[in-house]
């Protein structure tokens, strides 16, 4: 068992298509503590969803685990059957998505679909459920919730709707929040608001929360740790302060200069990462970002470069960093 | 609501009212009439039968005439089935039909849909080609191919089932097969593409992270979505089912409405044409009617205005 309340080790994942073996997540390997707000940044496709979604145990088909173990609140999901599974999903941990315009039944009211997840995982009855629901809408801050309840999704903003989804996620006062780029499909003053209302239950609860997104400036105000992924890979993992202040990997530093600041001249461009992401079907033999590395070595094309530690919560996979260090050692014996 | 209903009741009117007044004016445009091919008729009788149903008449008197009885639910007398009104014949024929085809829409309803699920949710496996392949053969067949094969099969060789007539439930188990033969397939198709549409969606994600289960996912948050292209198609469908099809009533020998609809054009019986297409069309009127209401009920976005 576990002492954290996620563990994941090594886990490999993959999609097994028509065209072949898409390897979505390469040996991930990410920890996360009770209460804790882990960011997980990275392009589209570099495994960020997939990472999460196999914690919930809801992978899409075609994909399986197909290697490391990936604990949970202390179940072994890789283990677990379906069944199992159902049981943890929407009471251990839940999640809230991208798109709240779709996430919604539209055919069933908003107090249905929270009362389903109610009555899923606890003995309430029918009339209980609806009192906890509006507890519930309440509690993420929907006014009139009574008169809510009755309401249909596409009677609702979108804002509206992603406090729904979340109060579905806090239907059972789950021991994670998985938040899958909650923000991206909002309005930037609505986006604001529901951060705030994430953060602010969080506390209330006292539960973790996975945030998922491409936005460095959400993770910078929000997370207690980042991670780093590319190509199925974290590339660098530490505490927010280390991954903006001290970033180890370059892809990490090229993500924090693509990000537009409000302390730079107007004249200065915007950096953009040169290349394209990675072919998932044949990745390269070694680093997955030295193509598009501005610092890239011979051996970065040959082998996957291992972890260097920097202090005991961050770490990043570079070749420098291992060539850093080793003359480091160097200096510090001579 | 109440709004709504007598907006769409008097709309019914107008498209029954125009169907009629093309069906009036394109009928007498073709060439022919009731009495002109029996050559027995003499020239006199011939005018004599006319001047009877008032076709010595200008056309446009005859229109207005038939506009008005039928403003009185009279359909007026058949040009060639002597003595008989075409209310009557509607009123004989259409439960005979109705009958056949109300259980073949049935029959359509309950194949149709299980299969496109199943052949969804087992998406590119075997039982899904099967379904596939069995449905598009049951939208490629023609019926009347159908029908003979299976008088064939059932009734001559094997003789299990009797091939003329209504007298017991053994005789409704061809037509019916025959006429629910074609919805079945097209029904399963769509149920699949429609279905694989629906479980594409993010709410059935949304369902999966609750924790529902398969069974509740599929019958509760999907079908009730994946439902909709079903419900569109079944209404006409069924205005077309109930009165009956000419090639089943007539390769089973069944007294149905279906037959009435070709006879009558080649009789040139014009009371029977105008009779015919009229009650066809109110029933698709009405069917299109149900449909929107049924769809309202399904999914609470649709606004009737």
């Amino acid at each position: 068992m576990s002492e954290h309340l996620v563990d994941i080790k090594n886990e490999r994942l993959s999609f097994f298509t028509p065209a072949g073996e898409v390897k979505a997540l390469n040996d991930v390997s990410l920890y996360l503590e009770d209460g804790e707000v882990l960011g997980i940044v990275g392009e589209s496709g570099s495994g960020k969803s997939v990472t999460s979604y196999s914690i919930m145990g809801i992978t899409a088909d075609p994909g399986r685990i197909i290697g490391g173990t990936v604990e949970f609140n202390g179940h072994h999901i890789e283990k677990l059957s379906e069944k199992e599974m159902r049981k943890i999903r929407g009471k251990e941990v839940s999640m809230i998505f991208q798109d709240p315009m779709t996430s919604l039944n539209p055919v069933y009211t908003i107090g249905n679909q929270i009362e389903e997840a109610i009555l899923l995982h606890t003995d309430k009855s029918k009339a209980e459920a609806r009192e906890r629901a509006v507890e519930l809408l309440r509690l993420v801050g929907i006014n009139e919730p009574e008169k809510r309840i009755k309401q249909y999704p596409h009677e609702l903003s979108g804002g509206m709707r992603q406090r729904v989804m979340i109060a579905i996620a806090l239907a059972c006062e789950p021991k994670l929040l998985i938040a899958d780029e909650p923000t991206t499909a909002l309005d930037v003053t609505i986006q604001a608001q529901i951060l705030e209302l994430i953060m602010e239950l969080k506390e209330k609860l006292g539960m973790a929360v996975i945030l998922i997104t491409h936005d460095l400036g959400i993770v910078s105000s929000m997370c207690d740790r980042i991670a780093v992924m590319y190509a199925g890979k974290v590339i660098e993992c530490g505490s927010t302060d280390d991954i903006f202040y001290t970033p180890k990997h370059e892809y990490t530093r090229g993500l924090l200069r693509s990000v537009p600041r409000l302390d730079e001249k107007e004249s200065q461009r915007l950096v953009a990462i040169e290349g394209t992401p990675v072919d998932m079907l044949n990745p390269p033999a070694g680093c997955p970002f030295a193509p598009r590395c501005p610092k890239c070595m011979k051996i970065c094309l040959r082998e996957m470069p291992p972890y260097t530690y920097f202090s005991d919560i961050h770490y990043s996979a570079c070749w420098l960093n291992q060539k850093e260090e080793f003359e480091n050692a160097g200096k510090e014996e001579s | 609501m109440a709004k709504y209903i007598i907006k769409r009741l008097l709309l019914a009117v107008i498209t029954v009212f125009v169907v009629a007044t093309l069906t009036f004016f394109l009928m007498n445009a073709v060439p022919g009439g009731p009495y002109e091919a029996e050559k027995s008729i003499s020239p006199t009788a011939k005018a004599a039968l006319e001047a009877k149903f008032g076709l010595d008449q200008p056309l446009f008197k005859q229109y207005l005439t038939y506009l008005k009885n039928i403003l009185h639910g009279d359909f007026g007398p058949s040009l060639k089935q002597r003595g008989r009104n075409v209310n009557d014949i509607i009123m004989t024929k259409f439960p005979v039909s109705a009958k056949i085809g109300g259980i073949s829409v049935a029959v359509a309803l309950i194949v149709g849909i299980p299969l496109g699920c199943i052949s969804a949710l087992n998406r590119g496996k075997a039982s899904d080609s099967t379904i596939i392949v069995l449905a598009t053969i049951g939208i490629a067949v023609p019926s009347f191919v159908v029908c003979s094969l299976s008088m064939y099969l059932f009734g001559v060789k094997l003789r299990w089932l009797p091939t003329v007539g209504l007298t017991t439930w053994k005789n409704y188990i061809m037509p019916v097969f025959a006429l629910s033969f074609y919805p079945s397939a097209y029904i399963t198709r769509l149920m699949r593409s429609s279905m694989l549409d629906v479980l594409g969606q993010d709410y059935m994600r949304t369902a999966r992270a609750k924790g529902v289960s398969q069974f509740v996912s599929l019958f509760k948050h999907a079908l009730r979505n994946a439902i909709l292209p079903i419900v569109t198609y079944v209404g006409p469908m069924m205005a077309y089912t109930l009165t009956g099809s000419f090639i089943i009533e007539k390769v089973f020998t069944i007294p149905g409405l279906g037959g009435e609809f070709v006879s009558s054009i080649q009789n040139r019986d014009y009371m029977m044409i105008m009779g015919t297409t009229i009650f066809l069309a109110t029933l698709m009127v009405f069917m299109t009617f149900i449909v929107d209401i049924v769809y309202k009920i399904i999914d609470p976005r649709i606004n009737l205005k």
